[in-house]
């Protein structure tokens, strides 16, 4: 697998690798128009260094792909403009505090002796302070490249493909193929441009003309290379639009967001994706018709997008989300594919049996002494809010797991209790309990298709998707997720397995 | 000519770095301001291109008050040699030359070249061999020469130095001592030299002013500086050197007869 599973990868490369390098170049171009002249105010203007010191060094400590999602919804928008702004923000300390210690370090006896001879002030900026400071400035310039680079991989759960699409995809279906390839693209990326800035370094230490135009113009070829047609997306036909398929940060979602571009293509779609996208991000995306569907769970709607807290049974919470999509928001609900995917609160048999806990009301009592986990965003999530006031829970502790290695965590006993997803095929396989939720606090998680309000009003792609209503079932989505997620198989091929298997559902009843 | 009337210089709390000072450096004079460091004879140097301004009384530069012009142009129009790194060292020796043309943009670029040429070979150094050099590159003595270059290369009539030759070994502060002297005298300039080294305002000053505490003590030719000292200060000071003139000569004789 391993040869072709990098040839498939290394066809995306160009794609990601030019938004990758469009998104940094740019990002680093606009980071350094802004803190040049801000390091330089800093300098000339006494009381303005520490603001801008301290607002810089501010967003530097605000963790990467935080600050990227905060400007979500600070700007009302997905993709390029939230990661750009973002990735400015983030680029601009290293370039404006050493812009103020360059300027501020040059030698008295440099501005004495400047202003002596007769230079204006501006004169002794552009002729003494700037060169003799350009060293320090360049050094800077360096660290904010290698950052952004680095950086620039968190653009893709705000909705702009990256090189972080490898990273985020791979983790979560363990292709490591893909991981890889995005950690040595990304790398090597680094690498270069921190070698063409040391090189203008050098030329202008060591008063080389040739070497700085050579390295500056290699500088602008890779910046213009980026803007060329050739990088854009290979995937979609000639002109015609592609139907963009969206996805967020799990096995499942990767599996059905390929499940429906086959559906499309079948039907002479021409199609392309937004993958590894936040689970706000990509609803919001939906809203914007910046991506045609995905596929969501009613409960998730319902709880955080309705914010409702009440349970009034599965029927009825579909039939209400529905109508709430269209009437807020404008977007279509196909219907549920046929399978729920729930949290569920799971421990290991063995553990739940010495405890002899089978549903949620039996581990409150027990719960002080256990520590549960969950994926990122679990316990902000209204439902544990929900199970932790029915059902009266108090762990000794919370953590929070990527997903992949929340199964791990319980699994090893590292943590007791974990809230799985209910079609996870680590369930069974890790030999998990899913506890009863017999209050009924967790609201059903019918995997719904969602279509954007462009979409909807294109039927011929609402015929394309309605054979996919109601065809998944629980077991069949259970095993296409364990494909992935244990035995290494490659989305793609888990996707086909589902595709098959829906067929051969449809012809069984037929 | 560069007249000061009454000069004084507050410097916040710190109190007066230059009280009341007046002295006059005639047009094509050479005079020296020798006194010890913190004596405030630099601080004068700098109110008068106006690097720092006058707290009380006034300056004049051919009989205009300095306050009236523009501290920029007021400074193109002086020559200065500094104390120590002068030379900006991201530039050439050309650059470093030719910048205080190239400030005003008063002249052509080949014009430019042909003066900084002509200004280099003034101070003995052959154009070809150090235009493209950088002062890293060079010796103490040959940083100084660019220097001096410098404050010429805009023909002016004023050049004032601040300690110039104060960083370079005995010999080539010697040399450069006595080629500044005929460039001095050939070019008819007015010069302002501070020093703390007596013997160097004896070799060079037609005129001689002694500082102690921003107080001007004497100001006069050095032939009668030596013959009647106003002051006890300026007494002990010429004695001290003159006592080791005597030093030196008396181990010389010694040498001899041994």
């Amino acid at each position: 697998m391993s040869r072709s599973g990098i040839a498939e990868q290394l066809e995306l490369l160009p794609h990601y690798l030019g938004n990758h390098m469009a998104l940094t170049f740019l990002a680093l171009a606009i980071g350094i128009a802004i803190s040049l002249p801000l390091g330089l105010a800093a300098t000339r203007v006494r009381w303005l260094e520490w603001p801008i010191l301290t607002f810089a060094g501010v967003m530097q400590t605000v963790p990467a792909l935080a600050l990227l999602a905060l400007m979500v919804p600070i700007l009302g928008r997905i993709g390029f403009t939230p990661a750009l702004a973002g990735l400015v923000l983030y680029s601009m300390f290293p370039v404006l505090r050493n812009t103020v210690t360059g300027l501020n370090g040059v030698d008295s006896a440099y501005l004495e002796a400047g202003r002596g001879i007769g230079m204006t002030e501006g004169q002794l900026l552009w002729h003494v302070q700037l060169p003799l400071a350009t060293p320090v400035i360049l050094a800077g310039i360096r660290i904010a490249a290698v950052w952004v680079v680095g950086v620039a991989t968190l653009s893709t759960p705000v909705g702009f493909p990256s090189l972080g699409n490898y990273i985020f995809s791979g983790l979560q279906t363990q292709n490591f193929v893909a991981v890889l390839v995005g950690v040595v693209a990304a790398a090597v990326l680094a690498v270069v441009l921190d070698l063409l800035l040391r090189l203008i370094e050098i030329a202008i230490s060591r008063r080389k003309r040739m070497l700085g135009f050579v390295a500056g113009l290699s500088l602008m070829l890779l910046a213009l290379a980026t803007l060329m047609p050739a990088w854009s997306r290979p995937d979609g036909v000639d002109s015609e639009v592609p139907v963009i398929v969206g996805a967020k940060t799990f096995t499942e979602q990767y599996i059905l967001a390929e499940l429906l571009k086959k559906r499309a293509v079948e039907e002479g779609y021409s199609v392309s994706d937004l993958q590894s996208l936040g689970s706000t991000v990509v609803f919001d995306a939906l809203k914007a018709s910046r991506i045609d569907c995905y596929v969501d769970y009613s409960g998730t709607v319902w709880a955080n997008h309705m914010k409702r807290q009440d349970q009034p049974g599965r029927e009825e919470v579909l039939r209400l989300m529905s109508e709430w999509l269209q009437q807020e928001h404008g977007i279509i609900c196909l219907g549920s594919l046929g399978f729920e995917n729930s949290y569920a609160l799971a421990m290991r048999k063995d553990r739940a049996e010495a405890l002899g806990v089978r549903t949620i009301s039996d581990l409150a009592p027990h719960s002080g002494k256990l520590s549960a986990g969950g994926d990122y965003e679990f316990f902000s999530r209204p439902e544990w809010h929900a199970l932790r006031k029915n059902y009266h829970l108090g762990f000794a502790n919370l953590r929070s797991f990527d997903s992949t290695l929340m199964y791990a965590a319980v699994h090893r006993g590292v943590v007791d209790v974990i809230s799985a997803f209910s079609t996870d095929g680590r369930i069974s396989a890790f030999g998990l309990l899913p506890l009863g939720d017999n209050l009924e606090v967790l609201p059903p998680y019918d995997a719904v298709l969602l279509l954007s309000p462009k979409a909807g009003i294109d039927a011929k792609l609402k015929r394309t998707f309605e054979p996919l209503i109601g065809a998944i079932s629980n077991e069949e989505m259970r095993q296409a997720n364990m494909m992935v997620d244990l035995k290494g198989t490659p989305v793609r091929e888990a996707a086909e397995w589902l595709r098959r298997a829906i067929a051969s559902d449809t012809s069984d009843t037929r | 000519m560069i007249c000061l009337d009454g000069v004084s210089k507050v410097f916040g709390e710190t109190g007066r770095a230059v009280d009341r000072v007046s002295f006059t450096v005639p047009k094509g004079e050479l005079m020296v301001l020798v006194g010890e460091s913190g004596s405030g004879k630099t601080t004068i140097l700098r109110m008068i291109n106006r690097l720092i301004e006058v707290t009380e009384g006034r300056i004049l530069v051919d009989g205009r008050d300095t306050r009236d012009q523009d501290p920029v142009l007021l400074r193109r129009s002086m020559g200065y040699v500094f104390q120590k790194i002068g030379l900006f060292p991201h530039m050439t020796v050309g650059q470093n030359v030719g910048i205080v043309t190239a400030l005003s943009g008063s002249r052509k670029q080949p014009a430019c070249n042909a003066r900084i040429d002509a200004v280099l070979s003034l101070v003995g150094l052959e154009p070809e061999r150090y235009r493209h050099r950088y002062p890293g590159e060079l010796s103490g003595g040959q940083q100084q020469r660019v220097g001096v270059a410098r404050a010429l290369v805009a023909e002016p009539e004023i050049v004032l130095m601040d300690e110039p030759f104060g960083a370079l070994d005995a010999i080539t502060r010697s040399r450069l001592q006595r080629e500044y002297l005929r460039l001095h005298q050939s070019l008819g300039l007015t010069t302002l030299m501070v020093t703390h080294d007596v013997t160097e305002a004896f070799l060079l000053g037609n005129r001689i002013a002694v500082m102690k505490e921003g107080r001007l003590l004497q100001s006069d030719v050095p032939a009668r500086l030596i013959r009647s000292p106003a002051d006890s200060y300026v007494e002990s000071l010429l004695e001290t050197t003159l006592g080791q003139l005597e030093r030196l000569k008396a181990i010389a004789s010694e040498e001899a007869e041994s």
